[in-house]
């Protein structure tokens, strides 16, 4: 069986999926979110990478360089702010992140 | 490459840099010398935007149109008064760092770069320019827990959002095959070729860029970051992303996809519908003044949306107009919250706003004539905010959106008439600290504009008409 465009479009569906969920069904621990973010930006590199050579158009490779570097940036400004949280409330549960509400 | 069009940014970009290096050179108080000269360069920028020549650069990546002059204008404009809020609370609250205005710069940077994207890879990065150095801003106060976990908060949920927006990205890319806004509209011509996953692709970047203008159902952060992240920010997140990702979202929706509004009208007005509602209704119950104002914008953009809803230049005019308005509004309101002060310290109930009317009777005109203008009550300018966009939504059959409109409003004057009446018919608790010069002057000069802006509509709705003829071509 040859390996098409759709299959490259399924697993990175699935990624996007899994990185979604678990945002939002992690009760765990803040760094786990951070994953799962870096997880939706793999998705969209591995659908840029696949159309791209889908469609022959270099354009799209491009721009997951650019994402690669956005997200580094990204990572990097997120654990700063999970540190200096951590220094505030001593904790990085996700279940602690509720001082307010409404 | 006709790269001179992009001056202004490139300005804007050396001289935070040079700001960057100079505070960390100067010994002695860095913080005011580097405010000072940050807001001197959006102003300089301000200037280069205005004397700069229309055209595309850098390969059509890049462009300069009067749609695009018009919200850099504005969101330059929303960034200094932001910046001039600051100046007093910060040093207050011990947050002088010179960082803030480096941040606030390069965030606005960001802003420019998304009024004048014409390709999804400068809309990508002028947006993530603006998010990450907002999330530093919004966990400025790093030693107070309210706003390292609104910092988390925003980063958390801004980041997912970066990533749907990506993801609709990459899918509008796989089925136009380009990422220019011009040769997507060429390509999606003929509304044949509007694929399911084409339409998958515009909802995800519809997603994305509503949770930047806090539309509901990608709202849920917009009252935790207020409240938690210091005042001055909150002004700031307020007005100057709003308008920036509310252009990007109009130039997305007319100029690429343009010829598929069936395909998207429906989900605009779904989405400007539950704004108008929530804000609303959410807003009935609140107490702290923070949050009260993040329903409020919840629902201004709502109403905002109802012009894009039309797809019509009326419409796209009527969206502008309401950004100028509820910029210097919002502005305002900001600055008699950020006066808001007991012994010194910051308050923030609605509650200790009470005998205002008698300790301090112009802060609490001032505040008055915001929260009526907020209301649309005529002849203040918030009245013909709705004005422009409810007109063009009757003209365009969308009558349950203007009816809906309308009887939001109506709920949104309770809210915000009670602040009124805490101001001028509540015992006092204590009287609140006098003001700074810096933020009378401010909430002065926003009352003016927003009391006497049906004297002198005609220059902004000209210019509003002349940059959204731009988007239809």
């Amino acid at each position: 069986m040859a390996v098409g465009l759709g299959h490259y479009l399924t697993v990175g569906a699935i990624l996007l999926v899994m990185g979604i969920f678990g945002i939002f069904l992690n009760r765990k621990n803040v760094i786990v979110i951070l994953m799962s973010i870096e997880l939706i930006l793999l998705a969209v590199n591995l659908n840029f990478v696949a159309f791209s050579a889908a469609l022959g158009d270099l354009v799209g490779q491009v721009f997951a360089m650019f994402v690669l570097t956005v997200a580094a940036a990204e990572a990097a400004i997120g654990l700063a702010i999970v540190v200096i949280y951590f220094r505030n409330r001593g904790s990085i549960e996700v279940e602690d992140v509720t001082l307010m509400k409404g | 490459m006709n790269w001179t069009a992009a001056i202004p940014e490139i300005f804007l970009a050396l001289s935070g840099l040079a700001i960057l290096m100079l505070g960390v050179f100067v010994r002695r108080e860095p913080t005011f010398l580097c405010s000072m000269l940050a807001v001197g360069a959006l102003l300089l920028t301000a200037v280069l935007v205005l004397g700069g020549s229309d055209g595309a650069a850098y390969g059509g990546q890049f462009v300069v149109d009067p749609f695009s002059s018009f919200v850099k204008l504005l969101v330059l404009a929303a960034a200094a008064l932001a910046l001039v809020l600051s100046l007093d609370y910060n040093r207050r609250e011990g947050l002088a760092r010179l960082e803030y205005p480096v941040l606030m710069l390069f965030a606005t940077l960001g802003m420019l770069v998304m009024a004048s994207a014409s390709n999804l890879m400068t809309l990508y990065l002028g947006l993530e320019l603006q998010s990450l150095a907002i999330y530093v801003l919004a966990a400025f106060a790093r030693d107070t827990l309210r706003s390292s976990e609104a910092g988390l908060k925003y980063f958390v949920l801004g980041a997912l959002a970066s990533g749907l927006l990506l993801y609709g990205i990459s899918l509008v890319y796989g089925f136009t095959g380009g990422v220019g806004f011009a040769g997507m509209a060429q390509a999606l011509a003929d509304p044949v070729h509007a694929s399911p996953g084409l339409i998958a692709g515009i909802v995800f970047i519809v997603a994305g860029l509503a949770f930047k203008i806090s539309a509901v159902p990608f709202h849920m952060w917009t009252p935790d970051v207020y409240e938690g992240a210091p005042s001055p920010v909150t002004a700031f997140l307020a007005t100057a992303p709003k308008v920036a990702a509310m252009a990007l979202l109009l130039r997305v929706m007319v100029t690429p996809f343009g010829h598929l509004l069936g395909s998207w009208q429906l989900l605009i007005e779904l989405v400007s519908i539950a704004s108008m509602v929530l804000g609303a209704l959410a807003a009935i119950g609140q107490t702290n003044i923070k949050r009260l104002m993040a329903y409020s914008s919840i629902g201004h953009m709502g109403y905002a949306l109802i012009g894009l809803a039309c797809g019509t230049p009326e419409g796209i005019r009527g969206v502008l107009v309401y950004l100028v308005i509820y910029v210097f509004m919002n502005a305002g309101t900001f600055a008699c919250i950020i006066a808001m002060r007991r012994r010194g310290l910051a308050v923030e109930k609605i509650a200790d706003l009470g005998g205002l009317g008698r300790s301090d009777p112009g802060l609490a005109l001032a505040m008055a004539v915001f929260m009526f203008s907020m209301a649309g009550i005529p002849p203040m300018s918030g009245f013909f905010g709705k004005l422009y966009v409810f007109l063009p939504a009757v003209q365009s059959g969308l009558w349950t959106l203007a009816v809906i409109g309308v009887l939001t409003s109506v709920v949104g004057a309770y809210y915000y008439l009670r602040v009124v009446k805490v101001m001028y018919f509540d015992p006092g608790v204590e009287e609140l600290d006098a003001p700074p010069a810096s933020l009378s002057v401010l909430a002065t000069g926003t009352a003016l504009f927003t009391t006497l802006f049906f004297v002198f509509p005609g220059p902004f709705i000209g210019a509003a008409q002349a940059a959204a003829r731009v988007l239809f071509g």
